[in-house]
């Protein structure tokens, strides 16, 4: 399934706890995510899912362990080198987090002015090239406020792959998306990371969308991880746990996302 | 970019309109006009009692503004009120000019009145003004009166 | 015993607390105020917050100076006219406005159009996690979204004071000079003779000034402290508008105490 030969770790978390004052968050998280991959770490609400994001981008430090990307230790840059790495990592907030008070075209060409002295003909290409690759060129002068949620998740995407970053985090993609819309951002994860050659982190209680579209998979509960592998690994496994994870909307007692699932694929499949 | 440009426009007359209210404060509200950029030339007075007179006072001759009251302070050896007036270098007075302590009106602030006299020879900065009148006390005042009107009394009465 | 001992502990916890905050606070200003560079290699940054902190506060500051000032007016005429001073007038609304209602009222009133709408749009940055995702991208949100809101404030609120001032010394003289006629020249003249530029206007502009950071400082604090919800938002709001009012007061008893004493 991965397009780019995938040798190294982009990524690399070792054993990594994590507390906010006296609640323990993440206890002993391990993982490494491959060059080039589409990665995902899923979980229910509340399991540690999004910290891990941050403490990847450097947001946030370890209490106790290392985040290593591209082979530097989060932990040891300094504010400048840090701000640095961040110029070459994106990420994708749970609603977009657009910022309110520019246009589209503003928000995508906001890094570039913010970080290059590109002229002005060239970032005109480059944010009309990056709408175009979301779909929403002719969009550009809209206010975030007109958009709606569907289109504002793609103008963030557009935003967040502005300065084409070696590492595109994504936090809650799906959440609170339609079907067509979840479907469409689906797809444009996995064209963008393999277009522009970059490593992809999905952080998502979409199991069934998620699967469809990914290399590999880590699943978390409360604050360690549970277990990891591929998708058809996963599928395959018999461990209840998974299985109640995986295929939790047609077996188990709580279905999980029954509804969306049936209903996204399908309409995925007329639309193809 | 034509939105950018409206939005410049404003600010600069936003800032334009409150450096003009400051101007216009302290030109004609205030007395920056009026002096501060003159150069002024010291000159010193004593009187017996200057009443309610204040620092920054202005100092006047013929009603026209000539300068303003620089410091008070109480000489220790005359035991008398030695005061300091500013006066613009523009109007020069003679060396026997006089100075009074007046009120503007009844209840007005008071100021140091100068009445040129005729010596040629003019006042330098440091001399020291020879003929004071001090200010009008009203309680003096009032006592004098009754006290005259006594001595009318009992002048007739003889 | 214990409804005492509670009482105690609840004022205790309630002063650590806000000393606490108050350090917190002190930090952040201090913060702000390295990360001010951009806002003078990047000046386009200040000026647009000028547009809303300064531009849009431009109508009710002037009308409310005209008010003010032809209020004043009619007060001060009645009063003075009394003791038949009338031509006093043009001291009393002039040295009113400049010394006292030109900052105190401009200040209140900044601190409830701008302040307020400062902390309502940072805490929405905020909630709506825009501001992390401008760290994410790399870019210092205190560089570019608080520092330039900050000195947009100190910068719009001298010189909204100074209208109103202006505006306020107008409507005296409307409702002084060509209502009620008193004497134009005596009006301008008498004003002239009793303001003095240092002691008065100066002074005025200083307390401006310092209105102008006390209020930003609340105003952009407030708004990056809020809990990122929508009720944590609106009381962020609310405590600019409470807190700046209280601290322009307060200051302004203070800085009166230290200008004036001597006059």
């Amino acid at each position: 399934m991965p397009t780019i030969p995938a040798t190294d770790n982009l990524v690399e978390v070792e054993n990594v706890n994590f507390a906010y004052d006296s609640r323990q968050i993440l206890e002993g998280v391990s993982l490494d995510i491959r060059r080039g991959q589409v990665v995902a770490i899923m979980g229910l609400s509340g399991c540690g899912k999004t910290t891990l994001l941050r403490l990847i981008g450097g947001a946030l430090l370890p209490t106790r362990g290392e985040v290593r990307v591209d082979g530097k230790v989060m932990a040891r840059l300094s504010h400048e080198e840090r701000f640095a790495l961040r110029r070459r990592m994106g990420m994708l907030f749970q609603f977009g987090a657009l910022f309110t008070d520019m246009s589209c075209y503003d928000n995508v060409a906001f890094q570039m002015r913010e970080h290059t002295d590109l002229p002005r003909e060239m970032i005109d290409d480059l944010v009309l090239m990056k709408l175009q690759a979301v779909g929403l060129r002719g969009a550009h002068q809209l206010m975030p406020s007109a958009l709606s949620g569907g289109m504002a998740r793609r103008v963030a995407l557009a935003r967040t792959i502005a300065l084409d970053p070696m590492l595109i985090m994504y936090d809650e993609p799906f959440a609170g998306l339609d079907p067509v819309s979840m479907g469409v951002i689906g797809q444009l994860i996995r064209r963008l990371n393999d277009a522009l050659g970059a490593t992809s982190i999905i952080v998502t209680h979409d199991v069934a969308e998620a699967l469809g579209l990914v290399d590999y998979v880590y699943i978390m509960s409360a604050g360690v991880i549970l277990t990891q592998g591929t998708p058809d690994e996963l599928r395959a496994s018999d461990k209840p746990f998974v299985r109640q994870f995986v295929h939790g909307e047609t077996d188990g007692p709580m279905p999980f996302h029954y509804p969306a699932e049936d209903y996204a694929s399908d309409l995925r499949a007329r639309e193809a | 970019m034509m939105k950018r440009k409206a939005l410049d426009l404003w600010v600069g007359l936003f800032v334009a309109m409150g450096l003009g209210a400051l101007l216009f404060l302290a030109m004609k509200v205030g007395n920056l006009a009026s002096f501060t950029a003159a150069e002024t030339y010291l000159v010193k007075a004593n009187f017996d009692n200057i009443g309610g007179l204040k620092k920054r006072a202005p100092v006047k001759s013929a009603g026209v503004v000539v300068g303003r009251v620089e410091n008070i302070a109480f000489d220790t050896e005359s035991y008398e009120a030695s005061v300091v007036l500013a006066i613009d270098k523009r109007y020069g007075f003679p060396k026997d000019t006089s100075a009074k302590i007046l009120t503007a009106g009844l209840l007005g602030e008071q100021y140091v009145g100068l009445t040129a006299g005729g010596d040629p020879v003019k006042l330098k900065d440091g001399d020291r003004l020879k003929i004071t009148q001090s200010a009008v006390v009203l309680e003096n005042l009032i006592s004098q009166f009754l006290f005259s009107k006594a001595a009318d009394g009992s002048k007739d009465s003889k | 015993m214990t409804a005492v001992t509670g009482f105690l502990e609840n004022l205790g916890a309630r002063a650590i607390g806000a000393v606490n905050r108050l350090g917190f606070a002190s930090r952040f200003l201090l913060l702000t105020l390295r990360n001010s560079g951009m806002c003078l290699s990047r000046f386009s940054l200040v000026a647009r917050e000028i547009y809303f902190a300064g531009v849009l506060s431009l109508i009710i500051i002037l009308v409310s100076g005209l008010f003010v000032g032809m209020v004043l007016g009619l007060q001060g005429y009645d009063t003075l006219q009394r003791y038949g001073s009338s031509s006093a007038l043009g001291v009393l609304v002039a040295l009113s406005l400049v010394r006292e209602l030109g900052p105190v009222v401009a200040g209140l009133l900044f601190a409830s159009r701008a302040g307020s709408a400062i902390t309502a749009e940072i805490g929405l940055m905020k909630a709506t996690e825009q501001l992390a995702a401008m760290e994410m991208m790399a870019v210092d949100p205190i560089a570019r979204v608080i520092a330039p809101r900050f000195w947009a404030g100190v910068i719009s609120m001298p010189l909204l004071a100074a209208m109103f001032s202006g505006m306020g010394v107008f409507g005296g003289y409307l409702v002084g000079v060509r209502l009620i006629g008193v004497d134009e020249g005596s009006f301008w003249s008498q004003m002239q003779a009793a303001v003095d530029f240092k002691e008065d206007i100066l002074n005025g502009v200083i307390k401006s000034v310092v209105f102008g950071i006390a209020v930003s400082w609340i105003a952009v604090f407030e708004g990056y402290d809020a809990p990122p919800t929508a009720e944590g938002v609106s009381g962020a709001t609310t405590r600019t508008v409470v807190t700046a009012s209280l601290s322009i007061l307060a200051l302004d008893f203070m800085l009166t105490a230290f200008m004036f004493r001597g006059a």
